[in-house]
């Protein structure tokens, strides 16, 4: 009735960030392929405790694919072998009977490894607090209506901001660049007149921290854009292209 | 028996919160300063609390268990946030939004506490519009609305089926700008072991640091827990894997009441369980339900042969198929509350109607709406929804009708705080999930991320300055101090006892166990005989725990087993409470269905001569029959009557 | 200054010099293609370019173009390969809708440059440089400022051609995601208009190679008969 399929895994299993590392090889038998690619990961860490050896470590916390904890850079694509998913939405009807499927952990220098496939994206929330935001505080803040906004507007700006924090964008640039998640963030902000004002001092300084913090540049390989679980598009890049030259030559 | 006072203020229902306002202290810019805030959890409660107090200029140390802020669960919500803003001119009001949500709650929730949440309901939208959340809007430029559930207006303002996240996302950013200034300490990776009172108050925190394994101490003034609910007893529920109910678990350890702890929503419309490797339920957004049309085949025949797979759900005619919520409740129809949906849903399964290969589903058709809206309209307003369901069960919803079945999603039992949000332990308050508050035994759509917000911008951080104003002579702490060395002790043995158990088990594997007997016994249909099989059988689950858990590593580094292990054992004595107060209620309410008290069509059957009060519990020692304190509630603006969603 | 100093800058410094470039490659090929239709009139242009102030001016600035396009390059390559870390995907796969070349710019932009050595010894050496260092008398092939005959020469040589012919091919890649790139750099762009400048990049690229390929072929035919 249910479809099974066996599986071998090449797993990335590292101590510490800064422990070697090596790949670990597990065989999994009578796996479901109803199941998501994480709960075969957790059949296999159960057996992993049967054995009385120490689980795989992975990030994952909502496992319905709007969290953006859970990572791994699966045969070669970030979230695995589907398009427009979070590894947690990935299912194992995905993968073939008696197929060698290999993990690994976001690999970026901004993104080091805490253990096994954990990586640390901490730098996206600097990025973020370096400027991703309107300078609003709580309370004395307009009618929500009193500012119409075009739908149109509206709707690009809810297209950019579902851009999770995931880092599959860095993980799959070949350049490690945060440049569709730092676009995601100015252009949804850019588009709605309540974040326009700011836009070229945001602009700027998530810039500055980005680069600080080791991230790559922008070669425009789109490879970001098509891994991207939320579809988050590269004119966003552009925009934010825009909107940093305007403010530099502004000065 | 104790009565409880809540310390609502006089006056008329709608100059309460107003009174309050005008005449509670407040503390200067410069002591704010010198004050400590310790807020755990960073959800729409928490995270809008830390940002919130942060820009008032308190020092305050955030906390939270995933490696940023943004993940909280709060996130997940799906279909929207309700506010009286009447933006539709469909008849809403701040009282009827009020009224809407007493009443949803089956008559179970503080009526000063939820009116000033109606009141503050406006202008957490105006907040998160100036923030830049991104509203779904109408061609005019002005904000959208959709209806949900258990109202007769459209005040549900909604971002695609993500609004939980942008909201999130909101007050993310707001607490994001103050980590910049400085005033918010973030601590990411951490989790809450431990609450820790000198002289009584609530004065810090022990917290294990998740990816050193080292545990920390924290002082403050004042501590906030705004952790969420405890959802996750059941091992399936909607909730994130990491969600917990171990940090308001530390504080009714510490003396804090655990109130009406049974009241857990059952969520009508969530993926149904497909195998026993299953690790959590996905919910399907209640805005379905706008456009939705839930329905069983009419004939048993036909359900059995759909269970069989012998006929597809397209095949069975219109006139063969059971609406049953248009038919028992034709004025709510698709919207009733999310209880009496849920166990709707049951009946028609118990009774032999269910669908999907278990027989434990049933339909949620769109063919209607695509024939009325076009397939253009209907993607636009639920196409991430419709992509989410594809991906996870392999069927196109645009084809052939979803199944759905009930699944744990929201408890809206927590931490017993008074009107001011504060604890029965001073300078601990609780907000958002983790608290009791307003939804008294059922919680309506689009209603939680209302009351999250509402707790952290616009509640919380008046009602802590009334606390904080009395605190400005006392100097920061060190956490030196003996009551935090006793705590981390305590905490440390706990580590040690679990590590050195060496069972056979995995924590998943008890959990699960936890989980079924939670499922089968405390959840849609309680009996008294049921309960008391949960309260034995959870008792012989946590022996098993204890004596038989295996946890590899050790305690003192990064171990993920571990974290479940510490958060296991916690649900194991939540799940425990829960089955106590639920036996301990002899009535029907809301999301706690107790068989032997509904009407003769199966309507819960409340007993308010009995049971209109809050049940608070108290703990009086480890393997003690917690003490039961009531916190009667009193009607004065709402005429309390049998819930009525048919005409 | 930031033009350095940030991502963004010294990307605007790649997508200013390398639309210079394609101007000048527009313009070279057009110049090439007239070789076709008149050799009197290429020579005409050649002799246009030899030893003025105004051409000397001109290479010089291209020739600094050119250099900054490199240098940069090889900048933003190192930065981006620091950034990746030191550890590689064992198994990594371009994704589905990415090009090949915008994967592999530095190498196409190498082995342009490769190709430019070639055809430095071969054309510019015997021709303007030539005429620059005062050498105005007939070399092997012909007058510096008989660009034809050098045409002729060299295209009449099988692996001369074939080389060329890579190096043109090297360029087509190279172009076409050099050229919306560049427009995306300096931010325009958008939802609609990239795949239209996805596909204006392959027409222009197409056009610049065809150019350039055509009078190569064209010369080796005419060398045959």
């Amino acid at each position: 009735m249910e479809k099974t399929i066996n599986i071998t895994l090449k797993v990335w299993k590292q101590r510490n960030p800064k422990s070697q590392g090596a790949f670990e090889t597990y065989t999994l038998n009578n796996i479901s392929i109803d199941s998501s690619f994480l709960e075969m990961l957790d059949i296999l860490n159960e057996q992993l405790i049967n054995e009385g050896k120490e689980p795989v470590v992975f990030d994952h916390d909502c496992r319905e694919g709007i969290c953006g904890m859970c990572s791994l850079f699966i045969n070669g694509r970030p979230h695995g072998p589907d398009d427009d998913v979070t590894t947690c939405q990935l299912h194992m009807r995905k993968f073939h009977d008696g197929e060698t499927i290999t993990v690994e952990p976001w690999r970026s220098a901004a993104f080091p490894v805490i253990r096994d496939l954990m990586v640390d994206r901490n730098a996206f929330d600097k990025i973020i607090q370096a400027g991703g935001y309107v300078s609003v505080n709580t309370g004395g803040v307009p009618d929500a209506n009193a500012i119409p906004i075009p739908k149109d507007k509206a709707d690009a700006a809810m297209d950019a901001a579902s851009c999770i924090g995931c880092g599959a964008c860095v993980a799959a640039c070949k350049n490690g660049s945060a440049m569709l998640f730092v676009s995601a963030k100015v252009s949804q902000l850019a588009l709605l007149p309540q974040g326009r004002i700011e836009t070229a001092k945001r602009a700027k300084a998530m810039i500055a921290k980005m680069d600080e913090l080791g991230f790559g540049n922008c070669t425009n390989t789109g490879a970001c854009e098509a891994e991207c679980p939320k579809n988050v598009s590269i004119s966003n890049i552009a925009r934010l292209n825009r909107e940093f030259l305007f403010a530099k030559l502004k000065d | 028996m104790n009565v409880i006072n809540s310390k609502t203020p006089q006056g008329p229902l709608s100059e309460k919160w107003k009174e309050y306002k005008s005449h509670q202290k407040l503390v200067n810019p410069a002591n704010k300063r010198r004050l400590d805030v310790i807020v755990v959890g960073t959800g729409l409660a928490g995270g809008a609390a830390a940002a919130s107090l942060g820009e008032l200029g308190f020092n305050v140390l955030n906390f939270c268990i995933q490696d940023s802020p943004r993940r909280a669960h709060s996130l997940a919500a799906q279909g929207g946030i309700n506010a009286a803003k009447n933006y539709q001119n469909d008849g809403d009001s701040i009282y009827r939004l009020f009224y809407d949500t007493i009443k949803g709650g089956d008559y179970r929730a503080r009526e000063a506490n939820v009116y000033r949440l109606a009141e503050v309901s406006g202008n957490i939208i105006d907040q998160c519009v100036a923030q830049g959340v991104p509203f779904a809007r109408e061609y005019g430029g002005l904000l959208d609305n959709r209806s949900f559930g258990g109202a007769q207006v459209s005040r549900t303002f909604y971002a695609k089926g993500q609004t939980g996240q942008q909201l999130l996302l909101g007050a993310y950013s707001a607490l994001s700008r103050q980590i910049q200034k400085g005033t918010v300490k973030l601590f990411a990776r951490h989790e809450m072991l431990d609450l820790v009172l000198i002289d009584g108050r609530a004065r810090g925190i022990i917290a294990r640091n998740l990816v050193t394994g080292k545990i920390e101490r924290f002082a403050a003034h004042a501590v906030v827990i705004a952790t969420g609910g405890y959802g996750n007893t059941f091992f399936l529920s909607t909730n994130a894997m990491g969600s917990n109910g171990s940090a308001a678990w530390q504080c009714y350890k510490k003396g804090a009441y655990f109130a009406n702890p049974c009241f857990a929503q059952i969520h009508p419309t969530c993926i149904p369980v497909h195998g026993e490797f299953q690790s959590k339920l996905t919910l399907m957004s209640e805005s379905l339900r706008n456009d939705g049309r839930i329905w069983v085949p009419k004939h048993k025949a036909d359900a059995e042969a759909v269970r069989a797979g012998k006929l597809k759900p397209t095949d069975i005619k219109e006139e063969d198929r059971d609406y049953y919520l248009e038919r028992r409740y034709p004025a709510f129809g698709n919207l009733v509350p999310r209880d009496v949906a849920s166990r709707a849903a049951k009946e028609r399964c118990d009774a032999g109607y269910g669908v999907g290969t278990t027989g434990l589903a049933v339909y949620l058709d769109f063919s209607d709406a695509i024939n009325r809206l076009g397939l253009k309209t209907v993607e636009a307003r639920y196409g991430n929804l419709f992509q989410m369901y594809e991906k996870s069960v392999d069927e196109n919803p645009y084809k052939t009708p979803m199944m759905i079945y009930p699944a744990i999603h929201y408890t809206m039992g927590g931490i017993w705080v008074d009107y001011e949000l504060q604890t029965s332990i001073p300078g601990l308050f609780a907000a958002g999930e983790a608290n009791f508050s307003d939804h008294g035994a059922n919680r309506l759509g689009a209603s939680a991320l209302m009351q999250g917000l509402a707790d952290g911008y616009f509640v919380l951080p008046y009602t802590i300055q009334n606390y904080l104003a009395d605190q400005i002579q006392v100097p920061r702490f060190t956490t030196d101090r003996q009551e935090f060395d006793t705590a981390e002790n305590a905490v440390n043995d706990k580590i040690q006892k679990l590590i050195n158990i060496k069972g056979k088990r995995s924590v998943d594997s008890i959990h699960k166990e936890l989980g079924l007997a939670m499922w089968d016994f405390v959840g849609m249909g309680r009996t008294k005989f049921g309960l008391r099989e949960a309260l034995a059988k959870i008792a012989e689950i946590k022996r098993e725990f204890w004596s038989n858990v295996r946890i590899p590593g050790s305690g003192s580094d990064q171990n993920t087993e571990l974290e479940k292990a510490l958060r296991l054992a916690d649900f194991i004595e939540i799940g425990e409470l829960m089955a106590r107060d639920a036996l301990y209620r002899e009535e029907s309410c809301g999301g706690h269905f107790r068989e032997e008290y509904q009407t003769e069509d199966g309507e819960a059957l409340r007993k308010d001569d009995k049971f209109s009060y809050v049940a608070c519990w108290r703990y009086t020692g480890e393997d003690m029959e917690p003490e039961l304190l009531k916190e009667e509630l009193a009607y004065e603006y709402i005429k309390v009557q049998q819930r009525n969603y048919k005409e | 200054m930031w033009l350095f100093k940030s991502s963004i800058g010294k990307k605007l410094i790649m997508s200013i010099s390398g639309i210079f470039l394609i101007l000048f490659l527009t313009f070279h090929m057009g110049m090439n293609v007239t070789a076709i239709f008149s050799e009197e009139a290429y020579n005409g242009i050649c002799e246009l370019l030899g030893v003025n102030w105004y051409a000397i001016v001109g290479t010089l600035v291209l020739a600094s173009g050119f250099l900054v396009h490199v240098i940069f390059a090889f900048l933003l390559t190192l930065q981006n390969r620091k950034a990746r870390g030191n550890k590689r995907y064992v198994h990594s796969k371009a994704p589905a809708g990415v090009e090949f070349a915008s994967q592999n710019m530095l190498v196409l932009g190498l082995i342009v440059c490769m190709g430019l050595l070639l055809h430095f010894a071969q054309f510019w050496y015997n021709m303007q440089f030539a005429e620059l260092i005062g050498n105005h008398s007939n070399n092997l092939i012909g007058s510096p400022s008989d660009g034809a005959a050098f045409i002729k020469h060299w295209f009449s040589i099988p692996w001369v051609c074939a080389a060329y012919l890579v190096w043109f091919a090297a360029l087509w890649f190279h172009l076409t995601h050099g050229f919306w790139s560049a427009l995306q750099t300096l931010g325009w762009n958008n939802a609609i208009w990239i795949n239209r400048l996805k596909c204006i990049s392959n027409i222009f690229a197409t056009v610049i190679f065809g150019g350039f390929a055509s009078v190569v072929i064209v010369f080796y035919f005419k060398s045959l008969v």
